[in-house]
């Protein structure tokens, strides 16, 4: 076993990131993500790896997308307003396939809301911000712990799927400390992306040989000239208006998470197995529904738990599975009903939603939980 | 789809800058006629010739608008990225590897208006990277409203009745901002301008060359310049050089453009004083060991 | 016990974060699970200020105070506010310099100088929060002296060690001292 420490979860954010080969930070303070950036800045140059504060939200994800494209696994982070602003760039990474991790310690918004108070508001932001159709990777950690591995594995999802991936947290998480077990030196998987390091003028960027998942990239000064832009390109890299290539390039850019669903998707469930309620919750939400679901369980009521730590995709063929089993769905998350919606949609039909929500800035609690399992 | 490596004629047409420098089979591009960004982007291409870069090793990050055209047309590492952020990727790229030529193209919108943050702080923090300015003083791609650098009184689609804004000086504003190289070049001055770009890129911090553009098509045709060799002769008329407009007053200046490097200035660049400090935290650290 | 909640209150600048972090690492090292959070914001700027800490031998799930175990509060604002949340089985630790308040349950309270201990006996003022925890663990057993030095000596500024020891070791003291006067 290894060691256990007292870690905050921004700071378990950084030292996974280190772990998965971070070598550049670009950020700009904001509350509740601040913390993130600091440890960055302090630890990034003794590992030889940089950190830059930029002059704002957009050129901080603009840069950390150009040190990708130079060959240095990057992350940014920020909170709900810095999120915002980060959607366009967002959008630029995902059509170019650049591998990035981008965080958002959600805070309770509209605009500048409540810049110290938990939320989980942004997540239909996180799937749907960027403007035009997209495939996204979101993830969700519930505990400290859960931040390092799932830090460790949004790296390792961009860098195998080429694909910003994004870390949804929250102020619960970020802002708590508790133990965690540091994993054992070497005992990490770390994938890195594919990449081409001979230049080869005549290799098409953008093709895939048989057997990869997403063209290898070559790093800008180590490989191949090649072009890379935001315009829908065809294979060499180049812009395209033909309605053809486009439609190659979108469906090769959805089929690249939709097809690895199984590998991307991540379901964590406890007690469903004799289960006629299910709490759907993620993030730091999980605390109070897993402290309501012990209570509920001592009082007789047979309650579990269906917990998604990958978010986006949508682990609609889990959850569907799961609903037919079911009565009764209580969706608790801190917000006025984001990924309610899916499960509506998914479960709907099978069984009854219910919604235990918060968006007044305060915390959900265990207690609101376990009275809508008691009103049956 | 075309495959870059298959077709590299060279033709009698087609000069060595444009056959060593360019990809042929992206061109022709699609400036207008008498527009001034294809002889700017040649003053890239010789000046890189001239300083014998490595092609591998130098890197084209452009924005959004008509200028931004020119990184699919050089033949280097090229990146056409978001509009106004060309800097911001540029300083990404820069940081990851200090090493590479990282040569910023970008229009007088891109940069100026919706870039012009990114523009100031990369002036202030000094980080080595050249921003070649086409500076056509009107917003072409979207069909010439007007820009930052437009001057007052001065018609546009989005100015039916006259550019009421006052204009930048995009060369004096990185200089304002703290950029240790700031210059100007011309259409009209090709050899001058290749010069400034060679001394731009050699400098050691941040450099910027705000390049006199013309835009006949927009610009020309809402203010009655007259044709592109109407507006390039205004070049070769009114602008002055460094020299020459150090010794002339503000009066004898007045509607006259400056030409040539305007401030030059040594600071420690970005990324260098970055890698010192990690090198001294190394050191420590051995020594604590 | 198996699960302690403790709440601390103070106004910001005297330290109560740095205290239920302290109080965390000390679980951890003894083996044992925590959770630690605080309120931020223009609190942290010098208004009233709130910690917590979770301990205890399971897992936790909920992370934040649900009903505090042990309340401790420095300022006479931070008792007025978080005071008449607690109830009866709480134990309540206050500087001796506060009133309890009229709509206070019959909860356990405890009157120590820990403020006059920091600025007299340590010297130093910013010490009350060691001098709290020296006091907090004296009454909660929540890990042994040296782990408890350890815990604190992992989170204090390099040169500071002599005097928090100090504080710490008097803090522990008025504790022994209130026990020994008060029974257990």
């Amino acid at each position: 076993m290894g060691k256990v420490v007292l870690m905050q979860g921004n700071e378990a954010c950084v030292e996974g990131a280190l772990a998965a080969g971070m070598r550049l930070y670009a950020g700009y303070p904001i509350t509740p993500s601040t913390e993130i950036a600091e440890l960055s800045a302090l630890r990034l140059p003794q590992v030889g790896g940089k950190f830059i504060q930029m002059e704002d939200e957009i050129a901080s994800i603009a840069c950390a997308i150009g040190a990708s494209v130079a060959g240095v696994k990057s992350m940014t982070a920020t909170s709900g307003p810095g999120f915002s602003l980060k959607q366009e760039n967002l959008g630029y990474a995902v059509l170019a396939e650049i591998p990035l991790v981008v965080v958002d310690v959600q805070r309770m918004g509209p605009s500048t809301g409540m810049p110290t108070s938990p939320s989980q508001g942004d997540m239909m932001m996180a799937r749907w911000g960027t403007h035009g159709d997209h495939p996204v990777i979101a993830i969700c950690p519930s505990s400290v712990k859960e931040v390092y591995d799932l830090t460790v594995r949004a790296f390792n999802l961009s860098e195998k799927y080429r694909t910003p991936v994004l870390l949804m947290m929250d102020e619960i998480i970020g802002h708590l400390r508790e133990g965690m077990e540091l994993p054992e030196p070497g005992s990490l998987k770390i994938v890195d992306r594919p990449t081409v390091n001979h230049p080869d003028s005549k290799r098409l960027p953008y093709r895939m040989k048989p057997g990869q998942l997403v063209p290898a990239m070559a790093p800008f000064g180590k490989g191949q000239r090649y072009n890379i832009t935001g315009l829908i390109h065809d294979e060499s890299g180049f812009p395209t208006n033909s309605t053809d290539e486009a439609e190659a390039m979108m469906s090769r850019l959805m089929h690249k998470i939709s097809d690895n669903y199984d590998d991307i998707k991540d379901v964590v469930t406890e007690n469903l197995e004799d289960a006629d309620i299910a709490i759907f919750c993620y993030g730091g939400t999980y605390r109070a529904a897993k402290t309501a679901m012990e209570v509920a369980r001592e009082k007789g009521y047979k309650v579990g738990i269906f917990r998604p730590r990958t978010v986006w995709p949508f682990p609609e063929e889990e959850l569907r599975e799961a609903s037919k089993k079911l009565k009764r769905i209580i969706v608790a998350e801190h917000n006025y009903g984001q990924m309610l919606l899916e499960v509506q949609r998914v479960a709907g039909r099978d069984c009854e939603i219910g919604f235990v929500g918060k968006w007044n800035g305060g915390v959900n609690k265990p207690i609101r939980i376990l009275e809508r399992i008691e009103e049956g | 789809m075309v495959n870059t490596a298959d077709v590299r004629p060279k033709t009698k047409q087609m000069s060595n800058l444009v056959y060593k420098y360019m990809r042929p089979e992206h061109l022709p591009h699609i400036w207008c006629p008498g527009c001034g960004n294809g002889i700017i982007m040649r003053d890239v291409a010789q000046a890189i010739e001239n300083l014998g870069l490595s092609r591998n090793n130098t890197i084209i990050v452009s924005g959004i608008g008509c200028s931004s055209r020119a990184a699919g047309y050089l033949d280097f590492n090229t990146i056409h990225t978001t509009h106004g952020r060309a800097i911001a990727f540029a300083t990404g790229i820069k940081l990851a590897n200090p090493t590479l030529e990282v040569i910023v193209i970008a229009g007088d919108g891109d940069i100026s208006a919706i870039g012009g943050n990114h523009l100031i702080h990369a002036a202030r923090r000094n980080i080595g990277i050249t921003v070649v300015v086409m500076n056509n003083n009107i917003y072409g791609m979207t069909g010439g409203q007007y820009s930052p650098t437009t001057p007052k009184g001065a018609f546009g689609t989005t100015a039916p009745y006259g550019n009421i804004d006052r204009s930048f000086d995009i060369a004096g504003l990185a200089y304002g901002a703290g950029a240790s190289f700031a210059a100007r070049g011309s259409a009209y001055h090709v050899q001058q301008t290749i010069n400034i770009i060679q001394e731009g890129i050699r400098h050691k911090g941040f450099s910027l060359i705000d390049v006199a553009s013309v835009c006949p098509t927009y610009y020309g045709r809402k203010n009655k310049k007259g044709s592109a060799v109407d507006m390039l002769t205004w070049q070769k008329e009114n602008m002055i050089p460094v020299e020459k407009a150090e010794k002339m007053t503000r009066q004898e200046l007045k509607g006259k453009l400056v030409l040539g490097i305007i401030n030059q200035t040594q600071y420690k660049e970005f990324t260098f004083a970055y890698e010192e400090m990690i090198r001294r935290l190394f050191e420590e650290r051995e020594k604590d060991e | 016990m198996s699960r302690q909640e403790l709440r601390l209150a103070g106004s910001g600048g005297q330290g109560v974060i740095l205290a239920t972090v302290i109080l965390a690492e000390a679980a951890i090292i003894s083996g044992k699970h925590t959770a630690q959070s605080q309120s931020y914001g223009p609190e942290a700027r010098g208004g009233s200020c709130k910690a917590e800490t979770l301990i205890s031998d399971e897992p936790i799930g909920f992370t934040k105070v649900q009903n505090p175990t042990f309340l401790m509060a420095l300022t006479q604002k931070s008792l007025d506010d978080y005071g008449p949340k607690v109830d009866e089985n709480c134990l309540v630790l206050i500087d001796s310099a506060l009133e309890v308040p009229e709509d206070m349950p019959a909860a356990k309270v405890i009157k120590l100088p820990i403020l006059e201990t920091a600025r007299t006996e340590v010297g130093r003022l910013q010490t009350a929060n060691i001098v709290a925890v020296g006091c907090i663990n004296g009454f909660l057993n929540i890990t042994d002296a040296a782990s408890m030095e350890k815990a604190v000596m992992m989170h204090i500024p390099k040169g500071t060690e002599k005097l928090n020891m100090k504080a710490l070791e008097l803090g522990k003291g008025l504790a022994e001292k209130w026990l020994e006067e008060n029974g257990k």
